[in-house]
């Protein structure tokens, strides 16, 4: 079920995607599906009731490994907000060279390129 | 000495170096560029043969991240950094037009990084975050011009970009959701124990999408014939030549047969894929006028052969696609470089304006020549061996209409390059091009690697026509299947 939530926000960025004539729209659409990307990450790795993963000294090693969520993919998530970061990063520079060059932030006008 | 991390740490420090010293020095980019990509090319030549692993900072296999040197490693190495080393050699000149040396090579380095990363890493997410170093360094080399085409190109295809690698990364979510592992030799193990499943077909299905859109496969092919004539001729010329294999086709072809493990529906899907980018690449190039807009099309059409090559399955098919793969690499590469010295010499690429350069530009002219008789296949170059073995692969597997298919796709690609020939270098020189005169000499000699290059690689075929030297190690690994590795 939660799944599903998350393939919905995934499938809502895709559509924002393929659908809006606005660059800058483009690129939240595409941050939003890398915010969907991530929560099927952490998702993933969860487990109902679990706690933390972070070993401390007292806490008995078989009970931990039975009861903490998997820490692997938050490490993930980490690397991949980063590189979405550096993307976007990168995205909305190109918007802004975009404005200065067309006067107008609108996909169907900037036509330059065809056939 | 352990040479594998070096291929990756290498580019990647010195592209740091680059802004940092360059300021004071103004040769420095341009030196230090082409000693790292001369540096990285003796380094893969003496991988050849040898195989290895590498545990990232100690860490042993389950935990940390390995990397993996094999004969199929080796071979993309031997072509990231031989393409990278002319196209750093062409730059040096070529690129005195555009503003920022210094940005320019550091980007560039930080693309071979990314790919040579790619080709070895074992590692699912580390592969995934080599792809977008790889990826989004080239998203800014395309832009590099900052005029509109390239904008406009650079938006579509990091866009795009961004997406197939969205797609990735869910497909890498999903397979660790099933094996609980990201080691590629652990999950191949745990994939072939737990069978085929719902997860594991839909995150197929997104990794085809994913890599058929970084490789420019016909459904997803459209940023491509955008993005490589925007970029500048030596960054199109990586792009073409090496960046959709090493991170389209090597990736998809590794997962396919190392990691899933090969099944009959996999080979069908791949054959289809590269049945329509063959046929409607060649189609769409052959109607262009553009010169280097002509030449991205033809990279769908021949990626096409080497997907259907992959696709068949059989050693002999494998062995042609992946020779056909390093050719491909080689002659593309010298094409684009071709058609940045052409444009370097007269300022435009559209081939009305064009016309006898083969009498101002001698060197330009003939490279040209032997790059686009081995793209469509003339004996005795390298491409038409490679056609050859995947031909014959298609008729020895039963696949009758499928080499009818390719011997008509090349001789399109004939036509279409003869078209090339004809209005750029051979027809009379118009009026406007009479005072044009050759690229200068590096640029020159850039070329001039790539077409013996072209020619010596034709010999290769002698070592056997089923097991040429180095592609018989490589199709060695993908034959094998689901790898095991000490």
């Amino acid at each position: 079920m939660i799944y599903s939530l998350c393939f919905i926000l995934i499938a809502v960025g895709l559509y924002g995607v393929v659908v809006k004539k606005n660059v800058v729209k483009i690129v939240i659409s595409v941050a939003i599906m890398e915010y969907g990307i991530n929560l099927l990450l952490i998702l993933i790795g969860y487990r109902q009731g679990g706690c933390a993963p972070i070993l401390d000294k007292g806490m008995d090693l078989a009970a931990f490994t039975a009861n903490s969520v998997d820490p692997l993919p938050q490490a993930l998530v980490l690397t991949s907000i980063v590189i979405s970061l550096g993307v976007l990063a990168l995205l909305v520079s190109i918007c802004i060279r975009l404005y200065e060059r067309y006067g107008t932030f609108d996909i169907t006008e900037m036509r330059k390129l065809r056939g | 000495m352990n040479l594998i991390p070096l291929f990756v740490a290498i580019p990647l420090g010195v592209a740091f170096i680059i802004p940092m010293v360059s300021r004071k020095l103004k040769w420095a980019p341009d030196l230090l560029g082409n000693l790292t990509l001369a540096c990285l090319t003796v380094m893969a030549f003496m991988t050849i043969g040898q195989t290895g692993i590498y545990h990232m900072g100690g860490w042993q296999t389950p935990l940390g991240i390995d990397l993996r040197l094999d004969g199929l490693t080796t071979l993309m190495l031997i072509a990231i950094n031989v393409i990278g080393l002319a196209a750093t050699i062409f730059s040096v000149q070529y690129m005195t037009r555009y503003t920022s040396k210094l940005r320019y090579y550091s980007l560039f380095l930080f693309m071979v990084a990314g790919m040579n990363g790619v080709v070895l890493t074992g590692d699912m997410f580390n592969l995934y975050v080599f792809l977008e170093i790889a990826a989004i360094s080239s998203y800014a080399l395309v832009a590099f011009g900052c005029e509109h085409e390239e904008l406009e190109a650079s938006f579509k295809y990091a866009i795009l970009g961004s997406v197939a690698s969205g797609f990735i990364l869910i497909g890498v979510a999903l397979i660790y959701g099933i094996t609980g592992t990201l080691n590629m030799a652990q999950m191949a193990v745990k994939l072939s124990a737990a069978g085929p499943s719902k997860p594991l077909i839909l995150a197929f299905a997104l990794f085809i999408c994913g890599f058929g859109l970084k490789s420019a496969l016909v459904p997803f092919h459209a940023w491509l014939p955008d993005a490589h004539p925007s970029a500048p001729a030596p960054v199109s010329a990586m792009l073409s030549g090496v960046v959709i294999k090493a991170l389209g086709i090597y990736v998809l072809v590794r997962l396919i047969f190392n990691v899933f493990g090969v099944t009959e529906n996999f080979l069908m899907i791949l054959r289809w894929l590269g049945l329509l980018s063959m046929v409607l690449g060649v189609f769409l190039a052959i109607g262009q006028w553009d010169m280097k807009r002509l030449f991205a099309y033809h990279s769908i059409s021949q990626i096409g052969y080497i997907v259907i090559g992959f696709g068949l399955g059989t050693p002999l098919g494998i062995v042609g696609a992946l020779f056909h793969m390093l050719n491909h690499s080689v002659f593309k590469s010298l094409l684009f470089l071709n058609a940045g010295a052409v444009e370097y010499a007269t300022g435009t690429r559209d081939l009305k304006r064009l016309g006898g350069l083969n009498k101002s530009m001698p060197v330009t002219a003939n490279t040209s020549l032997v790059a686009s008789m081995s793209i469509a296949g003339i004996p005795p170059l390298n491409g038409f061996w490679s056609k050859l073995i995947i031909v014959l692969a298609c008729a020895e597997s039963g696949h009758y209409w499928l080499a009818l298919a390719a011997v008509f796709v090349s001789l399109m690609t004939l036509a279409s390059f003869l078209k090339v020939q004809k209005y750029a270098f051979f027809e009379s020189a118009k009026s406007t091009l009479k005072k044009v005169g050759e690229v200068p000499i590096l640029m020159r000699i850039a070329m001039l690697i790539l077409a013996v290059l072209c020619v010596v690689m034709s010999f290769l075929v002698l070592t056997g026509l089923r097991t040429p030297f180095l592609i018989d190690a490589a199709s060695r690994v993908l034959t094998t299947g689901v790898f095991n590795f000490p």
